[in-house]
Formats: C-alpha cells, sequence, structure tokens
C-alpha cells in the first residue's frame, strides 16, 4: 500500500474536522479525495504529509509511519499544496534551482533539471521574472514542477486546478497523466466531480470528516438510482393517459413531467415512444438523465433533513 | 552540525539574502533608525545632556555603544518582522514537508540576520566617526567589542525569530519586539544612571543592556569595565540559549493552516 489510514481524528477546540478517517492507496494509482469546502481534504493532506499531526489515529506513507519517521515519509513524497508553495520574491527558475539545492542535486543535475522542468511547464519565457507577476495558472504549474524537482514516488495534490480557468485546468490533467504514466501515486482532492471522475481510479467521499463512500466512478455512480427518462406534456390531461399507459413511473403534476426510470438506452426509449404512440399521447418534451457524479455527491453529502 | 544542515541552512541563507537584496527597503529602514537616534541625541540633546557626564569627556564618545546596542536591537525587530511574514508564505509548508535539516529555515534567517546587522553596525561606526566619535581602543580591544556585539546580535537575532514566530501578524511582531528597542532608553546608553531617580536607576543598573553597553564604552572609550564584561557575556549567552529554544519549540507546532 501506498498510503494506508486507520481512524484519524483531528479537531480544533470544539471543532472536529477529521471523525475517525481510514483510507488505503495502491500504488501507481490516482486516489481523489472528493468533498465540498470543510470536509477536510486539506486537514488530511496536512496531517498524511507529515505537516501537522493527528489527535488519534495511524497513518503509514510510503511505508514510513507519519508520527515515528516523518523523515523518511519527507524523502519519498513531494506536496503541491491549495495554497501555492512558490517564493514569490524570487524567480521561478530561482524557484527551482533553490528546489534542486534542497533537494542535494548537484549543480549540473540541479540546472539541468530545471531547464527541464521549465520547458515541459511552459515557464521559459517566465523564467526570469519574479513570480510574484505571474498569473494563477502560471503559479499552480511552477508549483507543481516544484514538486517535481525531486522526483517524488507519491505526490499529493491538494485541490490542484481550483481557480484555475479550463484551459489551464485542462493542462493540469495531462501533465497529471503524464505523471500517472511514469508509475506515482497520487493523492488528489477535489472539489469537482469531474475532476475526480477523470482522473481517478478510486473516489473516497468526504463529508464532514468521515468517509461516506468509496470506490470506482462507476460503483459510486450505481450507488445513486439516479436514472430516467424525463417525459413532459402540455396539458394535466395527457400526463394522466400517460400515467396509465406506462404505469411504473412517478410524476409530477406541477411541472406536468413523468420520470420512468431506466437507463435511457434506444431500446428503452423505443419501447416507450411506441406505447405513447399506440394510446395517441402527444409528448412535448424528452429527455434522458443518467446519473453522473454530481448525483452521487449531492445524495451523499447534503444533510439528511434536505433529502 | 550534519553536513546535509549546513549545506540546507547555507540554501536557505542564499534565499533569505536574496529577498533583502530584491526588497532592501526594509533593512535600510532599521538602519535608519539608530543613525538618526544618533544625529539627534548628539546635536539636539548632546549640549545639555553632555553636562551631566562631567570631567569634559565628549558626547558622542559617551553615546555611541549605546547607539550600537540600539542598532542591534532595531535589526532584532526586523528580524520578527521579517520571519513572521516569511511564515505566513506557502513554500515554508513546503518546506516542513521536505526531507531537509527541520531548522535550516531558522538558521537561515538568524545567519542573514547576523550580516545584515554587522552590515548595519559598521555604516553606524562609520556615521559615529563622521560626528566626531573618536575611540581611544586598539586591536585588542576592538575586537573584543566586535566579538561581544556578535554575541549580542546572536542573542537579539533569536530572541527576534521568536517573537516573530509567536506573533500572529507582522504588526504584533514588531510591537512585541520593541523592548529590544525601548529599553536602551533606560539603561546607561544616553545618560549615566546615578542621574535617575532611585528606582529607575535599580531597573537602568539591573537590566541586560547596561552591563553590554558599559562593556562596550570602557572597551571602545576605556572607561572603567569592573565586572560588567562577565555580566554582558553572560547575559548574551543566557538570552540566545532562550530565544534559541523558544524559536525550535514555537517552529515545531503544528503550523495555523
Amino acid at each position: 500500500m501506498a498510503i494506508t489510514a486507520t481512524g484519524l481524528r483531528k479537531s480544533y477546540g470544539d471543532h472536529v474536522v477529521l471523525d475517525g478517517l481510514d483510507l488505503r492507496v495502491e500504488p501507481g494509482t490516482v486516489f481523489a479525495l472528493l468533498g465540498p469546502n470543510g470536509a477536510g481534504k486539506t486537514t488530511t493532506v496536512q496531517i498524511l504529509s507529515t505537516l501537522i499531526s493527528a489527535d488519534r489515529g495511524e497513518a503509514e506513507v510510503a511505508g514510513h509511519d507519519v508520527v515515528r519517521n516523518p523523515a523518511g515519509v519527507r524523502k519519498a513524497i513531494g506536496v503541491t499544496g491549495q495554497f501555492s508553495a512558490v517564493d514569490g520574491l524570487l524567480t521561478g527558475a530561482e524557484n527551482l534551482l533553490l528546489m534542486a539545492d534542497l533537494n542535494h542535486l548537484d549543480r549540473r543535475e540541479g540546472r539541468r533539471r530545471s531547464a527541464d522542468l521549465l520547458r515541459q511547464f511552459d515557464l521559459v519565457d517566465a523564467a526570469k521574472k519574479p513570480v510574484s507577476t505571474y498569473s494563477g495558472g502560471m503559479r499552480r504549474r511552477l508549483d507543481l514542477a516544484m514538486t517535481l524537482v525531486g522526483e517524488p514516488r507519491l505526490i499529493f495534490l491538494d485541490e490542484p486546478t481550483t481557480g484555475l480557468d479550463p484551459r489551464s485546468r485542462h493542462a493540469m490533467w495531462e501533465v497529471i497523466r503524464g505523471l500517472v504514466e511514469g508509475g506515482v501515486t497520487i493523492f488528489l482532492t477535489t472539489q469537482y466531480l469531474e475532476e475526480a471522475d477523470e482522473l481517478a481510479d478510486r473516489i473516497a467521499v468526504l463529508n464532514g470528516g468521515r468517509l461516506v463512500a468509496e470506490g470506482t466512478a462507476d460503483e459510486l455512480k450505481r450507488l445513486i438510482p439516479g436514472g430516467h427518462v424525463r417525459l413532459r406534456f402540455a396539458d394535466a390531461h395527457s400526463l394522466d393517459l400517460a400515467a396509465k399507459a406506462i404505469g411504473d413511473a412517478s410524476r409530477d403534476d406541477g411541472n406536468l413531467t413523468l420520470d420512468v426510470p431506466g437507463n435511457g438506452g434506444v431500446h428503452q426509449l423505443r419501447g416507450l415512444l411506441e406505447r405513447l404512440d399506440a394510446a395517441a399521447i402527444d409528448v412535448q418534451d424528452l429527455s434522458v438523465h443518467t446519473p453522473d457524479l454530481d448525483d452521487v455527491f449531492f445524495a451523499l453529502t447534503t444533510e439528511r433533513t434536505r433529502r | 552540525m550534519s553536513t546535509m544542515a549546513i549545506r540546507d541552512t547555507t540554501t536557505l541563507l542564499r534565499r533569505n539574502l536574496r529577498h533583502m537584496q530584491r526588497f532592501p527597503m526594509m533593512s535600510i529602514g532599521s538602519l535608519l533608525m539608530p543613525v538618526l537616534m544618533m544625529l539627534l541625541f548628539v546635536h539636539v540633546f548632546g549640549g545639555s545632556l553632555g553636562s551631566t557626564l562631567g570631567g569634559g569627556a565628549s558626547y558622542v564618545d559617551y553615546l555611541v555603544p549605546g547607539i550600537l546596542v540600539m542598532t542591534v536591537g532595531a535589526s532584532a525587530a526586523w528580524t520578527a518582522v521579517n520571519i513572521n511574514s516569511d511564515m505566513s508564505e506557502g513554500i515554508i509548508a513546503r518546506f516542513r514537508t521536505m526531507a531537509i535539516s527541520r531548522y535550516s529555515v531558522l538558521t537561515g534567517q538568524a545567519l542573514c540576520s547576523l550580516l545584515n546587522t554587522v552590515g548595519s553596525l559598521t555604516l553606524v561606526i562609520g556615521v559615529a566617526v563622521l560626528t566626531g566619535f573618536r575611540p581611544a581602543a586598539d586591536v585588542t580591544d576592538w575586537l573584543a567589542a566586535a566579538g561581544l556585539l556578535v554575541l549580542l546580535t546572536l542573542a537579539f537575532t533569536w530572541l527576534g525569530i521568536a517573537f516573530g514566530l509567536a506573533a500572529k501578524t507582522p504588526g504584533g511582531a514588531n510591537s512585541s519586539s520593541l523592548p529590544l528597542q525601548f529599553l536602551p532608553f533606560i539603561s546607561s546608553a544616553f545618560v549615566p544612571t546615578d542621574s535617575m531617580s532611585s528606582g529607575l536607576a535599580w531597573v537602568a543598573e539591573n537590566q541586560p543592556f547596561t552591563p553590554i553597553i558599559d562593556t562596550l564604552r570602557g572597551l571602545l572609550i576605556g572607561t572603567p569595565i569592573g565586572d560588567s564584561g562577565y555580566w554582558a557575556v553572560g547575559w548574551c549567552l543566557v538570552l540566545t540559549a532562550i530565544g534559541y529554544t523558544w524559536s525550535r519549540a514555537l517552529f515545531n507546532r503544528d503550523p495555523s493552516r
């Protein structure tokens, strides 16, 4: 296992941030920790990356206990945080060389790797400018490039694309995919379902300091019976007729809609339309809803009172 | 210190020096205060304050040791503000998760402050000589004075780092290090302690600045030192130990976010 954690607890005063968290991450995979703001994602990363200590529970990262052997953990990991960990007063190139020195690379190797990373992250033109002049996307790219100087085998990415525009986000995804191809294990936190769906092998949903679900994207989608075909009618009479003709469906008289459970495949649609034709019912509008991670996320992270 | 600690400290010292070079205004500001103080006291108050000394000693000669200690105090305040604002940067969190010598972040800052303060002291002495400072010291005296100033700088730098780590904001770091800048006024820096009211004189005679200033004055212009030298070195060592231990403990706390 690249990461195992059992019963992690952390609170600040009365505020419980993590309430008994268990995690297992396989080497060479992308693991996404998904959750709304304040769910405890950043705290989890901070504990696993030895930045802060848990109140209770145990965690092993890259084979080392985070409390007993933090130095062993630090040798194996790289962290790119939500708050960009770059030195704003230095230039991009100086930031990378600083990392090379702190990774104890020799001069030539350090310069070579910095130059490679500047190229790979499209920062060559900005290399000699102070980082305080960089855009958000450039800072995030530099941040990740700095993490990669030490060639870590396990990388924590805490909300790597929060606040980035779509183009920068897709560029970041490409970089992450490239790392995975190289065999790097990625522990990713995100509040974007699309991001977890795109990148992760396994997804854990964190809410209020606890895991509320874990599995592959498909497994999570199966948890929620959200698939249906929605039919809309022009008037209540048509809705009545249709409800009788179809039978197993839930109707909404206010919106004049009928939700028919199912995957919305061609076969189901053809059958539905044939039955409606046979009864001579006019359908105003038809749409297919397949469950996506949004449904899962909202279902799992919304308070019970709202459901 | 292991070779890794030395290497990491050097790397982070270079980072701090580069910051100073990019944004020199802060360190220039901390230099300006003691220089202005010296000019103010010599040229504005010097006439009347100098008459309390008796024996026709030159007031600027009497004043300079105190101004040198103030310079060290002002630099310590700069250190406190500097490390406090640095700690709020994300890159410090990165350093904490890297396999580097843990306290090199602090020792790098301490060395940078030491170099900065030595530079300031040299400039202040230069301005003092232009103002009429005529020390009677020989080479041995100068070396001893320099040694004491370095010890004092180490003590104040580590206290400044601790104040900076303890404070929540740069403003707080600045005000918590005010005593280092203010205490010289209640010492033998500007006037002899026997000219003060009895309560104040007791404070002045027993606070760390007075033996340090008296020792410097003795080394530079030849006034009697007595046992002040031992007290001066003792205070510096004790303050360094307190500042260093406290800084390490503060750095080991969980960062606030």
